[in-house]
């Protein structure tokens, strides 16, 4: 037979009984929908959780440091690759290498050092970090007060939340969410704050006499570890101060992942460049802290897109250099969110078990209904394969629709409960959030998995159809 | 409906030949032996009517004939093939076109109308849909029905259910029409209205009709041969004489 008109046959023996048909299409419906559900809570719940972490800037970029930095962030040394000693530096070259690597986006020098930030003549000591122009479009900026720094080199600042009451005087209360960024930004925004470093100036003079840190005291202990100069190199360490004016206060905050290393005043990537901060490399590059390249302590290498986090870190890696990304933070929040799915689904999926003995027991009363009609359709030429594709047509119809029914139910419910909690959390002061997802994979895939539950429970009905003796099917009345 | 009658067709072929046809059950300890050892010919353009009362074994006989059934032993050669040899998908093709069946209850899908109960074998036989239009037209118009074809079987007489299972038989132009008890549930003229029917379709299409009734009657006068069956035994296969007592195929019997 074929496929329109088997499609019209069992539509038309479904709608025969419409009652039972209708009641066993509910049945699947709503096994499907608590399918929908649950694996849309999970989904959703993993989303808000990475949602969070993708605000912290660091999802799509990679950490780049060079092996001779001992520090490596706490984690085990790399016992692969050449030793800390013989690796190789970071420096621009690296820098524009890491750049030209397939899927990287862009590759910057990582500037951040703690340093002492004068506002109201009075001094604040934190972290600051240089930002680079395409920091704009991260999602930590999105809910910001004022505005993003007018250009590269804008002798501009961005403050995190934090630090803007640290600035105020204004200490948040624990467990509350504290103050409110716009009452921040008003007495803050297009004030100036004061920013002292140490400037690596390039020595002027060579240095004659070995093991003299002369004028240049503090940084200027050669210590023999000039390499192939045979000359002794020096530089300077000026204390200087630099005026930025606040364009900006940020909610959240953008490097929430960096831990102890996080800055909380931005400024732009140029003009931290040009001021020639001392870096902790500084001191142990010394022989090229004199040059005119500079040497990074560490370089951020921003991806296209998460899922090159992987390659990218390996061809950095490859190059000699250590990597950290917030991905190898996230690996084991995505396994724990594989599993809650996976128990999700099993309990979403009983319901749908449930369903499919419905259908099982619909087409096998229908068997005992339609045993005449099934002889009739033997005896004027039926065969078993007619037959039995017909069952297994109504079944799958009755899938095909229970699954479109169940999502549609199943995106419902998730709509109620996000608007429903939306409201309660509005009450507590907090944030919306969209934490239930139905995602068109998701769709599809109830569907087909409704279609094919379905089928497989049409099978021994289809079979029993099938097989009946078509002269006993005759008798019977 | 046609009213034409005409001579019967000239006989052809054997169609049909059954050897030995045995057809057993077995009902608790007791063995019911249906159909047993029988053996007849029919030959190709006939009109023959199996006889006998209640349990003869006559609708088993025919059964075994439209391949809805399988002997026990023996053999049922149509057209040079046994069915007791074919496959289940090779009898539903046999049922399919070379096959047309009546039933005494008419047997229609009481959840279809005519037209669609009509063009059914047709969906099976995977005829075009274009073409099953006019072909479920021209059948219907020839038992008269066309004005009914929208109609459901319960919305129709017994006669009419039961020309609308004729034109059903014959939509795949089949060359056997198996009868059973055709005039069983109708009254006598709508009966004769049925066999009139039956016998142009016997003569217009030189079809080969296979009738099974306990109406002597009604089969001598429609049967051009009455095969007798008693207790699933040939009593009488009328070989050698007409339903008018005629001699038919001298010489071929000995």
């Amino acid at each position: 037979m074929k496929l329109p008109d088997l499609t019209e046959l069992a539509l038309r023996n479904l709608r025969e009984s419409v009652l039972r048909n209708a009641l066993t299409t509910v049945g699947i419906a709503v096994g499907v929908a608590s399918l929908v559900a649950m694996l849309s809570l999970g989904i959703g719940l993993q989303q808000l959780a990475s949602r969070r972490l993708v605000k912290s800037g660091l999802f799509d970029t990679v950490l780049v440091t060079s092996r001779r930095d001992l520090r490596n962030f706490g984690r085990e040394p790399e016992r692969t690759g050449p030793a800390a000693g013989e690796s190789r530096i970071l420096d621009e070259p690296a820098r524009r290498e890491i750049e030209h690597l397939p899927g990287v986006l862009e590759a910057y020098p990582d500037i951040r050092f703690i340093t002492e930030l004068r506002y109201d003549d009075k001094p604040h000591l934190t972290m600051v970090g240089a930002l680079p122009s395409s920091a704009r479009s991260n999602d930590a900026f999105d809910g910001m007060q004022g505005s993003f720094f007018s250009s590269e080199t804008a002798a501009e600042v961005i403050l995190q939340k934090s630090f803007a009451e640290e600035l105020l005087g204004k200490t948040p209360q624990p467990g509350t969410d504290g103050t409110k960024v716009a009452e921040l930004a008003a007495p803050l925004l297009g004030k100036e704050l004061t920013m002292r470093y140490a400037q690596r100036a390039v020595a002027q003079a060579q240095l004659s006499g070995g093991g003299n840190g002369g004028a240049n005291g503090p940084a200027g202990d050669p210590a023999g570890k000039a390499q192939g100069s045979g000359s002794e190199t020096a530089y300077s360490v000026i204390s200087r101060e630099q005026k930025l004016r606040i364009v900006g206060i940020a909610e959240l905050d953008p490097e929430s992942m960096r831990g102890p290393t996080r800055a909380r005043v931005f400024f732009p990537l140029r003009l931290a460049e040009s001021l020639h901060v001392m870096q902790p490399t500084d001191l142990r590059e010394i022989s090229r802290a004199a040059g005119e390249d500079p040497v990074y302590s560490s370089i951020s290498a921003r991806v296209g897109d998460p899922t090159q986090v992987q390659p990218v870190e390996n061809a950095v890696r490859k190059m000699g250099f250590n990597t950290f990304s917030i991905l190898d933070a996230t690996r084991s929040l995505r396994q724990f969110f594989a599993v809650l799915d996976l128990f999700l689904g099993i309990f979403g999926s009983l319901a749908l078990a449930v369903a499919s003995i419905g259908i099982v027991n619909t087409l096998v009363m229908a068997i005992l209904e339609r045993r005449r009609e099934i002889g009739i359709m033997k005896a004027i030429g039926a065969s078993d394969a007619d037959v039995r594709t017909l069952f297994f047509a109504e079944a799958g119809a009755m899938g095909a629709l229970g699954g479109i029914l169940g999502v549609a139910l199943g995106w419902s419910m998730g709509q109620a409960i996000n608007f429903g909690t939306n409201i309660y959390l509005k009450r507590q002061a907090l944030p919306p959030e969209h934490f239930w997802s139905v995602p068109w994979w998701l769709v599809a895939g109830a569907i087909v998995f409704a279609f094919i539950v379905s089928l497989v429970s049409g099978l021994y009905p289809a079979g029993r159809a099938a097989r009946l003796d078509p002269v006993q099917a005759l008798r019977y009345e | 409906m046609s009213g034409s009658q005409g001579p019967p067709p000239a006989h052809g072929a054997c169609i049909i030949r059954t050897q030995d046809l045995c057809r057993h059950y077995r009902l608790g300890d007791t063995l019911i032996r249906a159909v047993d050892g029988i053996s007849l010919e029919v030959r190709s353009g006939e009109l023959v009517a199996l006889l006998g009362s209640s349990g003869s074994g006559k609708s088993s006989v025919l059964n075994l004939i439209a391949g809805l059934d399988r002997p026990t032993s023996g053999s049922v050669m149509v057209e040079g093939r046994n069915l007791a040899q074919l496959s289940r998908e090779e009898l539903s093709h046999y049922r399919l076109h070379t096959v047309g069946m009546v039933f005494q209850s008419f047997n229609l899908i009481s959840s279809m109308t005519l037209e669609e109960n009509v063009e059914l074998p047709m969906r099976f036989a995977e005829v075009e849909r274009g073409q099953r239009q006019n072909l479920v037209h021209d059948a219907l118009e020839r038992v008269g029905l066309v004005a009914r074809m929208k109609h459901r079987p319960s919305e129709l007489s017994g006669g009419e259910q039961q020309r609308a299972a004729l034109a059903r038989a014959l939509i795949n132009r089949p060359q056997l029409l198996l009868a059973d008890e055709p005039t069983g549930n109708l009254d006598s003229r709508t009966g004769t209205e049925i066999m009139n029917l039956v016998r142009d379709l016997n003569r217009q299409l030189e079809m080969t009709v296979v009738l099974v009734t306990h109406e002597r009657a009604l089969a001598e006068r429609y049967a051009e041969r009455l095969i007798f069956l008693a207790d699933g035994k040939l009593m009488d296969d009328g070989a050698n004489r007409s339903a008018a007592g005629e001699i038919k195929f001298q010489g071929e019997r000995s």
